[in-house]
């Protein structure tokens, strides 16, 4: 990419922020040249960055490091922030699959609905999404040390919610969140079959009066929220709310319900390791 | 009454009462607590034995011998005392088997059937000790062809116009194969990482992350990205000379990972970004991956992560249909394949698994490197063979039958002391390899162990050399695929048509 070229599809807005047009003239820009200029733009000292027009261009965001906002109009590809470490983006639409896919730190913000397998295997950060989610949303996310992932869906969310989970929190409101800032409640379930199947560690926290029970995966148990959960969840959940514009008080109209391991260990038992 | 049976031993502690000197080395370094003092002599549980050795080695008085127990089961020529072992442990405890290391089956090994050719009168061969023969190899994805441009001012200006994509080079055709600090030892590990960067070869991160103290080692090791992404973020991606997603592992193919919590002690948990105590679990599949589109989506995931500067591969374990698999592998736009035998080893494995699941990484290397050609693919990338690649005769027919690099584990850990007794998933390894006990890491000295790893590769590197110049081939590149130098002596035709190899004769 020449510089002259470049110059034509970003525009300076002065305050270290850029926008950069991803698709000029109307074409989609390969994923490969957005990103290039991403990096470019960034090394020019850009913090902020606006991309416009985005059409489902894959990874962006990948691997970014230190105090960098994206503000993304139009729906981002898969992948957006795999591997990312410290930025923010914020999706002014739907977003497709694996946002945040192994994410060491930093927060995505979709104001949309989000796709499959959100936060695989993130360690740190948070993800937050205003609608709907798919399948094997928040699988294997991971705590370690002071990280700690957090994953707040506004909607509702499928099957395999939470699976393999090693640490960190994942919130499902069941709220539906209408374009005129309505807020009702979701019709559908809460989520899906084989909920938090083979979690480990961390919890998942759900918003409903459904009966989970039948849907609960292997090593997962249910459990009602104690102090210590509602304290740790609350100020996330101020967070979401102010982000989303939605009143705190309509979050505690219904019943948390808490998905927690039954061990640290959930397949320990099943191995014989006698010599034959 | 309890359930379980016991099972008949497989060895017995033989001591000397003679030449024993009471001295009870044998009992501390014993792991497996088959040994201890009763105030008069050395006692045995024969029972804990596992033939580690490490008792007979260090005891002064020589005095220990290990030998088979002598007691018999009423001969069966189906069901062997192994199956009869197996079904007693089944019964006993309702678990899955466990097991270690490779495939222990007494499955007839192809390369023992291959013969090499040699020069006579027609082709002359190269006297090694006094010519250039080359063990080099160039690591990553290849140029197809060199595009050139000839300036329009002065024609004899010619300058090269393709652009060389991520690759490196190596001097030998080896690479350690993955093991993790988890199911190795730190000492063990340095001393691969050491004799590797000493060497200018390759190894393999296993799928554990990377301790901050290897990072200095970074350009001879390859990480792993695996489905339990453990200890992957950006210093994991940027300290390393190439990085390899992990599908598959021969001792294990469509099997995940599980390192028990009881093993996640600080350094570990350290290293794999996980909190001490919990168990790694790595899930089966990728959960990002259910198709070849999704592998290449990761593929260009890590590209992208590491700005195109390092060769992005991918590792399957040796499978039906590995073949097109590696097609679609290449296509996805990886820069080297590597392929794991069904005799590749492991740390933890179920044993059902180890034992009888997956193919020969002959028969793998011949028909991917075969599949890739016909595709016009096989130049393009780097395909790194391993599965039992027990000593250089087997690197060299891997060669022959279209490896580019031989991946080796087993030869590395019996180089430091392992004496194979298969025991590495319960963490006791007396030899301070598959441990992470702080008291029995510190037997294995890194200084003596790095020495022994190099001293390995160089003798093998020197016989590569003397058959490269019996065959009359001056570099190893020249040798790669060339079935014609390979003869088939084993008792199955068929096998010499799939690995496209000559019968011995013909
Ligand atoms: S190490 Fe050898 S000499 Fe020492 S107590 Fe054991 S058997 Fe006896
Ligand atoms: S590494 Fe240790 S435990 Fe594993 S087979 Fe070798 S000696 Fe036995």
């Amino acid at each position: 990419m020449t510089e002259n070229t470049l110059k034509e599809k970003i525009n300076m807005n002065g305050n270290n922020s850029i926008e950069i047009d991803c698709a000029p003239n109307g074409k989609p820009l390969n994923y490969k040249i957005l990103n290039e200029e991403i990096h470019q733009v960034i090394n020019s000292g850009y913090k902020k960055i606006i991309l416009n027009k985005v059409c489902g261009q894959r990874f962006i965001g990948a691997s970014l490091q230190g105090d960098l906002e994206f503000v993304i109009n139009g729906v981002p590809g898969n992948d957006l922030g795999i591997f990312m470490d410290g930025p923010k983006i914020i999706v002014n639409d739907n977003c497709e699959d694996q946002a945040g896919n192994t994410m060491n730190n930093g927060t995505i913000i979709i104001h949309g609905d989000g796709g499959d397998v959100i936060g695989l295997s993130a360690r740190g950060g948070k993800i937050y999404v205003k609608k709907d989610v798919g399948y094997r949303v928040g699988i294997h996310i991971k705590e370690y040390e002071r990280k700690h992932p957090v994953i707040i869906i506004g909607g509702t969310a499928r099957d395999f919610l939470g699976e393999y989970m090693a640490g960190g929190l994942v919130i499902i409101l069941g709220l539906k969140i209408l374009p005129d800032g309505k807020i009702t409640e979701n019709d559908y379930p809460i989520c899906g079959n084989e909920l938090g199947t083979g979690i480990h560690r961390g919890k998942i926290i759900l918003r409903t009066n459904e009966d989970l029970q039948s849907k609960l995966g292997v090593g997962a148990k249910l459990f009602k929220p104690d102090e210590d959960d509602l304290k740790h969840i609350e100020p996330y959940l101020k967070e979401f709310c102010e982000i989303f514009s939605i009143p705190y008080k309509i979050i505690t109209q219904k019943p948390f319900k808490v998905v927690k391991p039954i061990s640290k260990r959930p397949f320990g038992g099943s191995y014989c390791g006698q010599i034959v | 009454m309890s359930i379980e049976h016991n099972i008949p031993n497989y060895f017995r502690v033989k001591i000397e009462s003679d030449h024993c000197k009471k001295c009870k080395r044998c009992v501390s370094h014993c792991s497996y607590g088959a040994l201890s003092f009763n105030n008069e002599k050395i006692i045995s549980d024969d029972s804990k034995c596992v033939a580690c050795n490490r008792c007979a080695s260090m005891c002064p008085g020589k005095a220990i011998k290990i030998v088979k127990d002598e007691s018999c089961l009423p001969p069966h020529g189906n069901y062997s005392r192994r199956i009869r072992n197996i079904i007693w442990a089944q019964s006993g405890t309702g678990g899955v088997l466990l097991s270690a290391t490779g495939n222990d089956r007494p499955i007839r090994n192809i390369f023992d059937d291959l013969l090499l050719d040699a020069c006579q009168v027609t082709n002359p061969s190269i006297d090694p000790l006094r010519e250039t023969i080359e063990t080099k190899v160039f690591f990553g994805r290849k140029p197809q062809k060199l595009d050139f441009t000839t300036d329009p001012i002065d024609p004899n200006k010619i300058s090269l116009k393709t652009e060389f994509l991520p690759h490196f080079e190596i001097d030998m055709p080896l690479m350690v194969g993955h093991m993790s600090l988890g199911s190795i030892s730190y000492n063990a590990c340095m001393a691969i990482y050491q004799a590797v960067n000493e060497l200018n070869i390759l190894a393999g991160s296993g799928e554990g992350g990377l301790h901050p103290d290897f990072y200095e080692y970074g350009k001879n090791i390859i990480t792993e990205v695996a489905s339990g992404r453990f200890g992957v973020d950006i210093k994991y991606l940027q300290n390393t000379v190439g990085l390899e997603i992990k599908i598959g592992q021969g001792a294990k193919p469509g099997h995940g990972g599980h390192l028990p919590g009881e093993k996640v002690n600080s350094m570990i948990s350290q290293t794999r970004m996980i909190p001490k105590g919990s168990d790694a679990l790595s899930p089966y599949p990728h959960h990002d991956i259910y198709s070849i589109e999704d592998l290449a989506q990761l593929i260009s995931a890590l590209k992208e992560a590491t700005r195109y500067k390092v060769p992005i591969g991918v590792k399957i374990a040796a499978v039906h249909n590995s073949a097109p698999i590696a097609v679609g592998i290449v296509r996805g736009g990886a820069d080297f394949i590597s392929i794991d035998g069904f005799r590749g080893g492991t740390g933890a494995a179920p044993r059902i698994i180890r034992d009888h699941a997956g193919i020969p990484i002959e028969l793998a290397i011949a028909s991917v490197d075969q599949r890739l050609r016909q595709e016009g693919l096989r130049d393009q990338v780097t395909l790194v063979a391993g599965g039992s690649i027990r000593y250089s005769a087997d690197l060299i027919k891997a060669i022959a039958l279209g490896a580019d690099v031989g991946m080796v584990g087993m030869p590395v850990l019996i180089a430091l002391g392992c004496r194979v007794c298969q025991q590495c998933f319960r963490g006791l390894c007396s030899w301070g390899i598959a441990t992470q006990k702080p008291y029995l890491v510190k037997r294995l000295d890194i200084d003596v162990a790095r020495n022994r790893i190099i001293n390995l590769f160089h003798a093998w590197n020197e016989e590569l050399k003397e058959i490269l110049g019996a065959m009359g081939i001056d570099s190893i590149e020249s040798l790669r695929s060339n079935r014609d130098r390979l003869r088939y002596i084993g008792p199955n035709p068929r096998i010499a048509d799939i690995l496209n190899v000559k019968h011995a004769g013909e």
